[in-house]
């Protein structure tokens, strides 16, 4: 069974759903090859195969640097014909999810987005996907022979084995009429963990008592190496931007960590973090509902926490 | 100017989630349904299209079974000329893309809005299923969209920030805040709704290569352990040592 994985890489390097994309597709097949398209560290590339990648392509061509959406789903729909793959696996992201809605309609495949696990194949290709905003899962078969599988973050864990593979050169010919949709500029948050990427997320919300006070949250996000998110009255007022809206109508996270500050835990925002492994909940009302949620919990001030946390963590590395 | 907005008929953000049937129905017992709320700012976006561009109409398009009908009525109070329901259950992405794409080929509609995603499925995939078998493009999550004659300036959520594009008529944009800001429906609204035309179709038949098989809960989280604000040492230890995430 051939599998091709779409590796998308942020600022060059390989993201780290994507690495999780390639450990998917090894723990499913016998013969995986993975696909970046424009800008892309040849060294990341070349690691894929210690994940478990027997072929890395790259389709160096400086038109696929913006991550046009049409024009990578042409290349894929070549890709799977070229290499006789039968299978295509991503991570969700803004880009991910619409290239393989693309490809899916175009070539006949069953498609599933916010996978979470590996396959059951004893009876069947049925996987298990999340819905209802993380609040419950679905088993889905897929019943057609090509498939494209859309990737919720930690749905593989990444193990290193074997050694790197050979980057081979794919060269590709993308028609102008896939470049229908102008990208005229992009604002972009640069050297700033990603919130969907990262493994731990510190959130702060109204509790916060206003922007002014986030330095003390972003200081604690880096020395854990964290993003940082908030919830949605926080992006409401402006405090933060919307890219860092956290729950229901926001970005769903699934990190190892969350925790959550002075939010009281709305069932809206818990829908976009129910999916973490461990919540920590800091909050001066103990009655605040996201305790019930959470695994480890401080009532307590905020702002003489957060800094002694900050300290606490530093001294245990 | 022609505008389809495709609205879904979903549980209210608040539900709680259950299922019936050994777990293979959902169950809608004690659940209120609304349009989507993805969906809603695409309603929204369309109604203030309309006002300021004369011989604009608007449509909205539900694939549901008869009880999505107040769902659909609310989006006709809100400000859309008429709408057109599919007799269908919605199964899956593929299947309500099929017939959103059949009825907007029959219809020549020149923007077809839609939310992100819906909230039961989250699938996020319908309209650039749309876009693919229409053959225009498709754009979302799209925060702001501007019209100019037959171009639009759209602004769309990326990991980590925005980015900008521009793409002629005819697209289809899946929506997003702060596109519009929601629009409640007036008296007025209500009462002109009630006679404004809804067509009520028959699928086609589609084969959609996938079958749900059965759902499940999460399991339930074990209590939460609580520590003094005076230890926190101790949460960085339990984190470390028993969490193990740090």
């Amino acid at each position: 069974m051939a599998i091709l994985v779409f590796v998308e890489t942020a600022e060059g390097k390989v993201k780290k759903t994507s690495l999780e994309a390639v450990a998917y597709a090894k723990a499913m097949g016998d013969s995986v090859t993975a696909i970046a398209l424009g800008d892309a560290d040849k060294g990341d590339l070349g690691a894929l195969g210690k994940i478990g990648a027997q072929k890395v392509l790259h389709a160096d061509d400086k038109k696929l640097n913006e991550g046009n959406i049409l024009a990578y789903a042409e290349v894929l729909i070549k890709a799977l014909e070229d290499e006789k793959a039968d299978i295509l696996v991503l991570a969700n992201s803004s880009l991910g999810t619409p290239v393989a809605a693309r490809v899916a309609a175009r070539i006949g495949a069953s498609l599933a987005s916010n996978v979470v696990e590996a396959p059951n194949t004893s009876s069947g290709f049925v996987v298990k996907k999340s819905i209802y905003t993380g609040k419950a899962f679905a088993y889905v078969e897929l019943k057609n022979p090509k498939k494209v599988i859309a990737l919720k973050k930690n749905a593989a864990e990444v193990k290193e084995s074997g050694s790197d593979v050979t980057v081979t050169p794919y060269a590709v010919s993308v028609p102008d009429t896939a470049f229908k949709v102008k990208i005229t500029s992009s604002e972009k948050a640069t050297g700033e963990i990603l919130l969907p990427e990262a493994n731990i997320v510190v959130s702060g919300g109204r509790g916060m008592k206003g922007p002014e006070h986030w330095g003390m949250l972003e200081e604690l996000a880096k020395t854990l190496h964290a993003a940082t998110g908030c919830s949605k009255p926080v992006s409401d007022m402006g405090w933060r931007p919307h890219h860092e809206h956290v729950g229901q109508t926001g970005v769903k996270v699934a990190p190892q960590l969350y925790i959550a500050i002075g939010i009281s835990g709305a069932i809206q925002h818990l829908a976009g973090v129910n999916s973490s492994k461990c919540i920590v909940v800091i909050n001066k009302d103990a009655e605040a509902p996201f305790f019930k949620a959470a695994d480890y919990g401080i009532v307590g001030d905020a702002f003489e926490i957060i800094p002694k946390l900050s300290e606490a963590i530093k001294a245990a590395k | 100017m022609k505008i389809l907005v495709c609205i879904t008929h979903v549980p209210d953000t608040t539900s709680k989630i259950n299922f019936k049937d050994n777990n293979t129905k959902f169950d809608p017992t004690g659940v209120q349904f609304i349009i989507g709320p993805y969906d809603d700012y695409a309603l929204a976006r369309a109604i203030e299209i309309k006002e300021s561009t004369p011989g604009t109409t608007v449509t909205v398009l539900n694939v549901g079974l008869a009880e999505t009908e107040p769902t659909i009525r609310k989006a006709l109070a809100i400000g859309a000329d008429d709408a057109i329901r599919v007799n269908a259950d919605p199964t899956d992405s593929f299947f309500v893309a099929s017939q959103i794409a059949e009825q907007a080929k029959a219809g020549g509609y020149e923007l077809i809005l839609m939310g992100r995603e819906s909230i039961d499925y989250n699938s996020g995939v319908v309209h650039s299923i749309v876009g693919e078998m229409l053959g225009i493009p498709s754009v979302s999550p799209v925060m702001k969209l501007e019209l100019s004659g037959n171009t639009a300036k759209l602004a769309r959520e990326i990991e980590g920030g925005k980015e900008y594009l521009e793409v002629s008529l005819p697209f289809v944009a899946g929506c997003q805040e702060p596109i519009a800001e929601w629009k409640i429906p007036n008296m007025r609204g209500i009462m002109s709704a009630r006679t404004k035309p809804l067509k009520v179709v028959e699928p086609k038949s589609v084969n959609s290569g996938v079958a749900t098989q059965k759902y499940e809960l999460p399991k339930p989280k074990g209590s939460v352990k609580m520590i003094s604000a005076d230890n926190v040492k101790e949460l960085v230890n339990l984190l470390k040592n028993e969490a193990k995430v740090l």
